[in-house]
């Protein structure tokens, strides 16, 4: 609950009645703040917009995090070695993680993650269309990695220092992880390219497969991004979707000569003047189809995603009948179920 | 996240009467069993927690709740480290070269030695629970006693497992209690998942040649002395969940022998399939 405003009237919710020229001043504070890179905390007054902006954000990043646990959990049963199942495990989980940090991040812009997690159902929320595209082969664990991980850090590092707090701050902790993940991937390609044939093969196809729609995960480029200056200038986004996309594919090429696969695009190559690598043009089109929800696995992760929330109803309301009972004193109560260890 | 490293050493724990401290090598004079004999145990305990992890592997993303696939992911891993742990050993005993790869994704069917209790299909999440909580009663009171063993690679491994699977034990028990006292509908499933995994407890204690003479060098805890305190603790949880303990005559049994279930061969087929279609390559 905001603050008492000292105002009267007591039908209207109370943040949303201001004396004039209140406002005005609100925003001020709240803009100085941004600029001097001071975090916004949950407790602080914000513009309605700055505050729908993150939620949208969040809980679209939390999603992919969730979502994104599809794919790569689609090879846990098959890993090729034990030691590759336990850190794709420890992986999965830790996406798991990151999705459940950044819901938290959310509620504390006052929706719940049911609220949000209802939205993604109904398809008004969205997640990352990197996840749309199906894992076919044990080298795409590794691509995924690699690329997915490694776009996301690029992305995400900046984000460590968002304006908002919460946010800020639990992407600290994410992208700490996500680094891990992104050598371990590397590491499976490393292997898998100094592999037989056939493994090499596979390293290489994945990588195929997974770079263009690695580039589309910055975002469309810069003049057709609408959210973008706004978001610069409330100290949500530091770096515009052209400029991580460039830092992105700077870092990469390098590694993938190390690793021996070449980037399926002939187009790449060092440019002196620039100081940065060029690349050919990306497919928008694609992107623009598969955001839509045309991609190769749309449908399919998000019936996945529906059928085990609705298959875990009847556990989710058992849960809350025992709770009920517990409450109401039927139960003798807290007998050492539970964590105790 | 070498495969050696992963091995929980011995170190620290007090010194087995009669090795006198000394390091005697694996399969050994100290216990006074055969290697054949160990590494069947080795291999019987690896398998129990490596089809259990398997299981419970494919289950994530398709749970009831958010935290429920990462508790599930977490009790996976901790049964995978255990099977790592123990199959590296048994291999290390039999020396042929085979580590936790060759021994866990290029066995046959027949050649593995879980119980079948591991191996069933999670049809619903209360047979999900009502296994886990079959096989983590067992495996907190086989690795407690086990740290006690004449076997110092096996007590090493059974002193962390031990802990693990208290907490793996706390969920199942968290679950059933929930699902048994919940709803009607949870406890009509609940009851149904007992009815359905309960029949494979008995398996859990069932005594052969080899499990008497590992018994008797003082290597492995003695089952039967183990099984009243299994017995006890699931009552009193299914006590507290409201569920009528399951009457039944019919004790399958088989998978010490390796003789496991139809469903057993498309699980390994999942597993195995990746690495058997590239023999001889590094992953
Ligand atoms: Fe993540
Ligand atoms: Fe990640």
């Amino acid at each position: 609950m905001p603050a008492d405003t000292g105002i009267e009237g007591r039908d209207q919710a109370p943040s949303e009645v201001r004396v004039a020229g209140e406002v005005e001043e609100l925003e001020r504070r709240f803009q100085e703040l941004v600029d001097a890179d001071q975090r916004i905390e949950p407790r602080d007054w914000m513009p309605e917009g700055y505050r729908r902006t993150l939620i949208r954000q969040i809980a679209q990043h939390a999603h992919s995090e969730i979502i994104g646990m599809q794919p790569e959990g689609n090879w846990i049963t098959r890993a090729p070695s034990l030691k590759r199942k336990a850190i794709l495990l420890a992986k999965v989980q830790d996406e798991g993680g990151h999705g459940i940090y950044l819901y938290s991040a959310a509620e504390t812009l006052g929706v719940s993650r049911d609220e949000l997690v209802d939205l993604l159902h109904s398809g008004r929320q969205k997640y990352s269309s990197i996840f749309n595209y199906p894992t076919l082969t044990w080298a795409d664990v590794g691509a995924i990695g690699w690329l997915v991980d490694g776009a996301a850090i690029t992305n995400q590092i900046p984000l460590c220092r968002c304006s908002y707090g919460p946010y800020g701050r639990a992407m600290v902790r994410i992208c700490k992880e996500e680094s891990f993940h992104q050598r371990q991937g590397y590491d499976i390609l490393y292997t898998l390219a100094r592999g037989t044939p056939r493994q090499r093969e596979m390293a290489q196809d994945a990588v195929n497969r997974w770079w263009w729609p690695s580039l589309m995960m910055f975002g469309p480029p810069d003049e057709a991004s609408q959210h973008s200056a706004q978001s610069m200038a409330w100290g949500i986004k530091r770096h515009s979707n052209d400029e991580l996309r460039q830092r992105f594919v700077d870092v990469t090429v390098p590694q993938a000569e190390v690793l021996g696969l070449s980037l399926p695009d002939p187009e790449i190559r060092w440019n002196e003047d620039r100081g940065h690598y060029d690349f050919g043009p990306i497919d928008w089109d694609e992107l623009r189809r598969v955001v839509s929800g045309d991609g190769p696995c749309n449908r399919q992760r998000m019936a996945h995603k529906v059928a085990a929330h609705e298959n875990g109803r009847w556990v989710r309301e058992a849960a809350l009948a025992y709770e009920a009972k517990l409450e109401a004193g039927y139960k003798r109560g807290a007998r050492a179920s539970g964590r105790a260890a | 996240m070498t495969t050696a490293g992963s091995r929980p050493t011995p170190a620290g724990r007090p010194t087995p009467p009669g090795t006198g401290g000394a390091p005697t090598p694996p399969g050994n004079r100290a216990t006074g069993v055969t290697s054949e004999d160990l590494v069947t145990y080795a291999l019987r305990l690896g398998d129990d927690a490596l089809i259990m992890a398997q299981r419970l592997g494919s289950l994530v993303t398709n749970l009831p709740e958010l935290e429920e696939d990462l508790a599930v992911a977490n009790i996976a891993l901790d049964l995978l480290g255990q099977a790592r742990a123990l199959l590296t050993y048994a291999g290390q005993l039999e020396g042929k070269g085979r580590g936790e790869d060759e021994l866990a994704l290029e066995r046959d069917e027949r050649e593995f030695l879980n119980v079948q209790l591991v191996e069933l299909p999670d049809r619903d999440f209360a047979v999900t629970m009502g296994r886990l909580l079959l096989f983590s009663t067992y495996q907190l009171g086989l690795y407690r006693a086990l740290t006690g063993s004449r076997d110092e690679t096996l007590a090493g491994v059974a002193a962390k497992a031990a802990k693990e699977v208290a907490y793996h034990r706390d969920h199942a028990e968290h679950w059933v209690v929930r699902l048994g006292d919940g709803t009607e509908e949870s406890h009509a499933r609940m009851q149904a998942g007992l009815a359905e995994v309960w029949p494979y407890g008995a398996e859990l204690f069932e005594v052969d040649a080899v499990q008497e003479r590992l018994e008797r060098a003082e290597v492995a805890p003695d089952l039967a002395a183990l099984r009243p305190g299994w017995e006890s603790s699931i009552g009193e949880v299914l006590a507290e969940a409201t569920l009528e303990p399951v009457e039944t005559s019919w004790e399958p049994s088989g998978g010490r022998r390796g003789l496991h279930t139809e469903s057993f061969g498309y699980l390994l087929a999942e597993m195995q399939h990746l690495r058997r279609s590239h023999p001889g390559a590094r992953w």
